[in-house]
């Protein structure tokens, strides 16, 4: 059995996951980036090796993608954040046509053909609103622990409209809404809306197309999920995993790496 | 041979770029008559024609960027009360002239005349600016452009007989401001000489562009191409220009013969969409390099040639209608360019065997970059062929993100790679 690793190193978490020659996950694992970029890649390595149960030596094959990609210094490739989530949701909804992916400090929308190929994409730019750092900013605001935001954005009646674009700027906004009262479920339903919209945004670029993935660190805030399908008018696609996908994408990329390898090579 | 003639136009382009700076200095040192000018519609065959060196302020302005040294103009320029948004070519030039003419090629002299044409919005707005500096005379001519997508006129036809007396009439004003200028009379033999001379480049130029159409390819539109440009716009109507192009076609000529690529190996041709990034100029061309990219055509050799790509050439026997008609021509087809692309990049993808289309837009020219979404849309919905949007500045550094630039142009080529192995498994 043959076995390929993906590590994601992503602007505030790094993520990493083991896969069987079957695209089974067997090992994962999730720790904070911090200021050493290359030891945290090798330390979510590790502790998704531990989890698969399996010698390190037997991995065959490392990708490494996100921002600090090119710091997994074990891994023998390098491959995009957007080619990776691309290829990880396609892989865990074949019907995906449309990515969005939010992560701490970027959200990208990606189209992707029936093939699971990268017809487009777009991303954010030079600005974290839209992203989970918005999310952080309400957090702190609000002095709620960031996990349990999305749950108490449920339980709004009368959402506030948040009005600027910008992170920092949100985040006196917010505290300018609590002067006036406003209930926190309220603010942090308002805080959700005005990043689904932002998000919307970036999916028009790039054309949306059913079905809708959504993937990336925030996708596991269920207050996110429903202001993106309430807007959308739609179902999307999250999976348990979708924390995990862009490492994902880059493991499947290093199995077909080992399978196109196996090929015979064709007579010239 | 192949030592001599290969990487000669770089080299004498870059020979020429310094000799015309010198002479600009010289200019300034002695108070001389000059004229400032634009590329698109420069009017250097009736400037030359009453020997008036000419300036580029858009040649300058970039020459800071790729220096090094925009930014501490751009700041300058915003102190002094310009806005961060307004173009970063005006606000470089701005800094310069506070600077009084001081920049990193030499010494730009004070301006005698200036003439512009209204290809760009800005260009009204920069010259009322030497207008206000220095009270000199300014020059607008006024080109009518295309009305419509694919709805351009050509002679014969009665709009555009109109529109040809219409510049005509107009280069008739400016040979007069001329005369008043600088004192001499209009010569019209020496006119059709320079003429002749514009006539050798147009042709040239329209042949060079078309040779990029060999595998490997001859040139990168995108750094090569900017040397070419310079000699194009600095040199128009003269004898070394005229020379220059000449040999460039001969050089490109020999490369096409002999398969010799300006890459060593060329994976991916790329058409590029756009004002160049010039605070990163070199590091930008080679974000696409290392991924055996290299740029076989964009729209600024159309429009900061001018419109000479198209080859036009004047009728000697009638010099001031023919030029009037060239400028129709070649000025409609610069703002086309910018304005009309998308027909004219579909019908390059076959035979200059595109992989992939990157727009550039940024954010101190809204004129070349405002619509470049859609018309990119509107390529995509007619081409299956990759396209990268990425937005940065040609002069503000502070806008330009490389991490960020990386991750998506990495992307693009990952994209073209997969879209090339699902064809072939097909």
């Amino acid at each position: 059995m043959s076995y390929t690793a993906g590590v994601d190193v992503g602007s505030t978490q790094t993520k990493a996951v083991i896969i069987n020659e079957n695209r089974e996950i067997i090992g994962r694992s999730l720790i904070y980036t911090g200021a050493n970029v290359t030891q945290a890649a090798q330390n979510a390595f590790d502790l998704a090796v531990k989890e698969a149960k399996i010698g390190e030596d037997e991995v065959q094959y490392v990708i490494g993608t996100g921002y600090g990609r090119y710091k997994v210094t074990f891994g023998n490739k390098q491959i995009t954040e957007i080619s990776c989530h691309g290829k990880g949701a396609s892989q865990m909804f074949p019907k995906t046509r449309t990515v969005i992916d939010m992560g701490g400090q970027d959200s990208k929308a990606i189209r992707v053909s029936e093939k699971g190929e990268i017809v487009d994409f777009c991303m954010n730019d030079k600005c974290a609103a839209g992203t989970g750092r918005f999310l952080g900013a309400a957090s702190v605001a609000l002095n709620i622990p960031l996990d349990d935001i999305g749950p108490t954005s449920l339980l709004a009646e009368k959402p506030v409209r948040i009005s600027t674009t910008c992170t920092v700027f949100a985040e006196s906004e917010i505290l300018s809404w609590l002067g006036k009262g406003k209930k926190v479920e309220d603010i942090l339903l308002g805080v959700h809306q005005s990043i689904a919209a932002r998000s919307i945004g970036l999916l028009r670029r790039v054309g949306i197309e059913e079905e809708i993935t959504f993937t990336g660190g925030v996708a596991r805030n269920i207050g996110m999920i429903k202001a993106l399908e309430d807007s959308l008018k739609t179902k999307i696609n999250v999976s348990e995993d979708s924390h995990f996908m862009g490492a994902l994408g880059a493991a499947l990329f290093a199995l077909e790496h080992i399978f196109t390898s196996r090929q015979p090579k064709e007579e010239k | 041979m192949t030592e001599n003639i290969v990487g000669r136009g770089n080299r004498d382009g870059g020979n020429l770029f310094r000799e015309w700076f010198e002479e600009l200095g010289n200019v300034a040192k002695n108070d001389g008559q000059n004229a400032y000018v634009f590329v698109m519609g420069s009017l250097n065959e009736i400037l030359k024609t009453f020997d008036l060196p000419v300036v580029f302020p858009e040649i300058n302005s970039l020459q800071t960027a790729v220096r090094k040294v925009s930014g501490e103009l751009l700041t300058e320029a915003e102190d002094y009360g310009y806005s961060p948004d307004i173009c970063g070519y005006v606000k470089a030039d701005v800094a310069v002239q506070l600077r009084n003419g001081e920049h990193p090629m030499g010494k730009i002299p004070k301006p005698t005349l200036a003439v512009l044409t209204n290809a760009c919005n800005t260009y009204i707005k920069w010259a009322e600016i030497w207008e206000r500096m220095y009270h000199v005379p300014i020059f607008t001519l006024d080109v009518p452009g295309t009305r419509a997508v694919c709805e351009q006129t050509w002679q014969g036809n009665t709009d555009f007989e109109n529109d040809k007396r219409y510049v005509a009439a107009q280069i008739k004003e400016l040979i007069t401001l001329c005369e008043k200028v600088t004192g001499k009379k209009f010569d019209i033999d020496k006119f059709r000489q320079i003429l002749s001379y514009a006539n050798d480049m147009s042709r040239s130029w329209k042949r060079i562009l078309e040779l990029n159409k060999s595998c490997p390819a001859l040139f990168n539109a995108l750094t090569d191409g900017t040397i070419y440009l310079g000699v194009a716009n600095g040199f128009r109507g003269t004898k070394e220009g005229s020379d220059y192009f000449k040999n460039l076609v001969e050089e490109m000529e020999f490369k096409a013969k002999n398969g010799i690529g300006t890459l060593s190996e060329e994976e991916f041709r790329l058409i590029f969409v756009g004002v160049p990034c010039y605070p990163i100029f070199r590091r930008f061309n080679e974000f696409f390099t290392e991924w055996k990219g290299v740029f076989v055509h964009s729209t600024y050799l159309w429009f900061a040639a001018g419109g000479t790509n198209l080859g036009f050439e004047y009728d000697l026997k009638n010099p001031v209608d023919s030029l009037a008609e060239g400028l129709l021509i070649s000025v409609r087809d610069a703002m086309d360019s910018m304005f009309h692309q998308e027909q004219a990049l579909l019908s390059m993808v076959d035979p200059y065997k595109i992989d992939g289309v990157v727009y550039h837009p940024i954010k101190s020219c809204r004129t070349v970059s405002t619509g470049l979404a859609d018309g990119r849309r509107y390529f995509m919905d007619k081409k299956n062929v990759s396209t990268l949007f990425i937005e940065s500045d040609m002069m503000d550094k502070r806008v330009v993100s490389e991490a960020q630039m990386k991750n998506r142009i990495d992307a693009f080529f990952e994209g073209i790679i997969s879209r090339k192995q699902m064809a072939k498994q097909v």
